[in-house]
């Protein structure tokens, strides 16, 4: 019994001390859907929130099918350093950002004009590659989202491209449409219909590396190797706003530095994939399952 | 009939029976509902339950369904306890029918009402059951500090072994109902936002809205409320255990001012939070700090006690270093409940204390999410804990002796430790991993926290099949327990 006890013991150690390897080779698929199209979010009411109050939201906008893929985002590195718009500081990609009005609140933080952090290049969570002059997708990862991002580093790619991060509001009507549903799908979820803890789908191995993100647009409808995805589109046939990276939101509140986050994502349970649970962190702040899109 | 009525009344009517129906829902609740969540939703078993059991889970409700089955499961606590304070202190038999009658019929309402509304689609008349309960628990509470009002002349001493004022008011009685008043009024606090639902306050869970600058007074209320009556329950249950092991002398004497001024300190610094929530803070680590001492006093008693008895037992008159250690551990149970004490500061105190210390240094630097993981935790755990020493206490009460004793001991203590400290890990593994990397400390760390909760719930059920067989015997222990009060209990021990 004691030898059993030890032996169970050194197990468990040896298992919580395995490395995990970042780069192991991961399954690729085509999707089908393009990272380029944006889906229309037409003017009118929507049911906000866990307790459905009216908002108006009276414009029309539109925000991207997908979240920004690594192959999106290495683009745009090239074309930004390039042109000097933001600069390796290190191991670090910086930019320019304007600053927020700041009032001392207990816990706020000073965000004042200067540059702050895109991405860092060296950390190994990072889908990216640099070799010096030009940024790629590593291999397998091109159409996966762009993760290890900043609030910075997001916005600064929206604003690139004459876009912005959408608000707060914007995005939960996107996500949700006019009516009460809890997921961009619908009331009840499934684990074959978005990626999130123990979803199980081919990008997951709980025993291992964990969890993983899926390419954008993964969940469907189409089968991959005989694993069927059910479609996660929103009512406007937005892909993901529910599950793989939470998505960093444009807002920027008063008394507070934080910046909000939406969708849940691989590494957090079901539950946060509700469309009006957030979550919020530093602008400086970057995680691999963290990502965003744009709105325009 | 007769064979029902007997047992009936030995289970409703009798100290340690009442005691044991509210252990033995609490286990029932917490293993059932546990099956929604966490590690057994990601097994599939949340699937099978809710499926089996037709459990209505709408997606906007799960705050709501949440906050009611932590008030179901902390209601049956509180009503335990009381049992234990109604057993324990002397009272009128009266008052102490009147308290535990109300206070049992109170928290079987909150159940059989709460529930049913939470889980299984919402028929309103079960909600009114539920607040229902709530205010007959709350009308228990007002009797049961009327009972312990400490300045009555028949409740005066005179033996200085303990703690009491010059004309003879015993503080240890004024430390149970400044706890008991401080619960009654901070119970308030929950009960002003709850009754206010729709009307400019909406349910939510505390650790949802830590990073959220401004928030309304009612939030803040709940908030207050939620962490002192927490404080308090963890409060009483030092109190109770101070009975169980006769807590006496000089000890007796320095810890009761500060369970009674902490008590205090604590609840005012909670209800400060509505005002003045930065302020507040201070208050109440000032009143836990008072308190804790308090309990620290009670554990340096207790120990110094277990190893006497411990030696008297061997005979021996003075023991070496180890010779005290096993005598100390010579009896787990008395051990183990003082032990779990002196554990929850390295897995709740400590952890709290370095959290706040360290907040925006480190832990505001990561996102939400990360905080919320150290939050739920720090409450369970001493949620947890806490309900382990009162079964370390009823186990004594229900008769464990001899190997059984020591089994029961050993393996609730080391196994409930192994979850606590695992989710003490995980809950912080962002200090010793990166969230890309986190995947295996997170396995190893679930897999002992689930094998000690596991353990710990197998040992709960074997205790109540055991108590549940014991039913069935004619001449079983339920039949001297019927008419044997706690302090008998006590007095028969030693």
């Amino acid at each position: 019994m004691k030898k059993l006890l030890l032996a169970l013991s050194v197990l468990l150690l040896l298992v919580s001390c395995k490395p995990v390897d970042l780069d192991a080779a991961i399954p690729v698929f085509n999707t089908g859907i393009d990272a380029n199209s944006w889906a229309k979010i037409p003017a009118g009411e929507f049911l906000k929130g866990q307790f459905e109050e009216e908002t108006l939201i009276d414009y029309d906008y539109e925000v991207m099918a997908t979240d920004v893929t690594n192959d999106q985002y290495a683009s745009f590195l090239n074309e930004v350093t390039s042109s000097g718009e933001a600069t390796l500081d290190g191991e670090r990609i910086i930019g320019d950002y304007p600053g927020d009005t700041f009032n001392g609140f207990r816990h706020e933080e000073e965000i004042p004009a200067g540059k702050y952090l895109y991405i860092a290049i060296n950390d190994p969570a990072v889908r990216l590659t640099y070799d010096g002059s030009t940024f790629a997708s590593k291999t397998g990862y091109e159409n996966h989202p762009m993760t290890m991002v900043s609030w910075f580093g997001a916005r600064a790619y929206c604003e690139y491209y004459g876009w912005r991060l959408p608000s707060e509001l914007e995005w939960e009507k996107a996500a949700r449409g006019t009516d009460n549903r809890a997921f961009p799908w619908g009331d009840t979820t499934s684990r074959n219909i978005a990626n999130y803890i123990s979803s199980r789908d081919p990008f997951e191995n709980m025993t291992s590396f964990g969890s993983n993100t899926t390419p954008v647009g993964f969940f469907n409808g189409k089968s991959y190797n005989g694993y069927q995805t059910m479609s996660n589109a929103s009512p406007y046939g937005i892909y993901d706003m529910a599950g793989n990276v939470w998505q960093w939101t444009g807002d920027v509140y008063p008394d507070q530095h934080y910046r909000y986050m939406r969708g849940g994502s691989k590494n957090h349970y079901e539950n946060t994939l509700r469309v009006w649970v957030t979550n919020n962190a530093t602008p400086t702040f970057t995680g691999p399952a963290v990502g965003f899109r744009c709105a325009r | 009939m007769n064979w029902v009525g007997k047992r009936f009344a030995f289970l409703f009517k009798s100290t340690k029976g009442l005691i044991l129906v509210g252990i033995a829902l609490a286990a029932l609740i917490s293993a059932f509902f546990g099956m929604l969540s966490g590690p057994m939703a990601d097994w599939g078993i949340k699937d099978v339950i809710v499926r089996f059991f037709g459990i209505t889970l709408v997606e906007s409700e799960r705050e709501g369904r949440l906050v009611i089955l932590y008030h179901v499961i902390a209601m049956i606590v509180v009503a335990v306890e009381t049992y234990m304070i109604t057993g324990l202190l002397p009272m009128k038999e009266n008052q102490k029918v009147l308290i535990n009658s109300t206070i049992t019929v109170g928290y079987l309402a909150a159940i059989f009402g709460g529930l049913p509304f939470a889980y299984w689609g919402h028929v309103w008349a079960f909600h009114g059951i539920y607040i229902a309960g709530l205010s007959l628990i709350f009308f228990a509470g007002c009797v049961l500090l009327y009972a312990l009002w400490p300045w009555r002349k028949e409740y005066r001493i005179t033996d200085n072994s303990y703690a009491h004022t010059r004309k003879g008011v015993p503080l240890e009685r004024v430390a149970f109902f400044a706890m008991g008043s401080a619960t009654i009024i901070s119970a308030l606090f929950g009960a002003i936002p709850g009754s206010s639902f729709g009307n400019g306050f909406t349910v939510f869970l505390a650790e949802n809205v830590v990073r959220v600058p401004h928030k309304s007074i009612l939030d803040l209320s709940i908030i207050g409320h939620l962490h002192i009556m927490l404080a308090l329950i963890a409060i009483c249950c030092a109190l109770i255990i101070s009975r169980w092991m006769d807590f006496k002398g000089v000890w007796h004497k320095l810890a009761m001012p500060l369970m009674i001024s902490g008590s205090l300190v604590l609840a005012m610094g909670t209800w400060l939070v509505v005002p003045f929530e930065a302020a507040a803070h201070a208050i109440i680590y000032g009143g836990s700090t008072l308190a804790m001492l308090g309990a620290l006093f009670l554990v340096i008693f207790s120990w110094r006690k277990l190893i006497r008895e411990g030696l008297a037992r061997k005979g021996i008159a003075r023991g070496n270093f180890f010779q005290k250690v096993g005598a100390l551990l010579s009896d787990p149970l008395k051990f183990g409940a003082t032990w779990q004490m002196v554990f929850m500061n390295f897995t709740v105190s400590g952890i709290g204390i370095f959290t706040a210390v360290k907040l925006d240094e480190i832990f505001r630097q990561w996102q939400f999410m990360d905080e919320r993981s150290i939050l739920t935790g720090h409450w369970h755990i001493l949620a947890t804990l806490t309900a382990t020493i009162l079964l370390m206490y009823y186990a004594d009460l229900a008769g464990l002796k001899g190997k059984a004793r020591q089994w029961f001991s050993w393996l609730l203590i080391i196994c409930s430790d192994l979850a606590f400290g695992a989710v003490t890990i995980y809950e912080m593994r962002r200090l010793i991993t990166p969230e890309a990397t986190q995947q295996p400390l997170i396995n190893t760390t679930t897999l002992l926290g689930d094998i000690g909760i596991i353990v710990v719930l197998l040992v709960l059920a074997i205790l109540m099949v055991w108590r549940l067989t014991d039913l069935f015997k004619k001449k079983g222990r339920w039949t001297i327990e019927s008419t044997q009060s706690i302090v008998e209990n006590e007095e028969g021990i030693k």
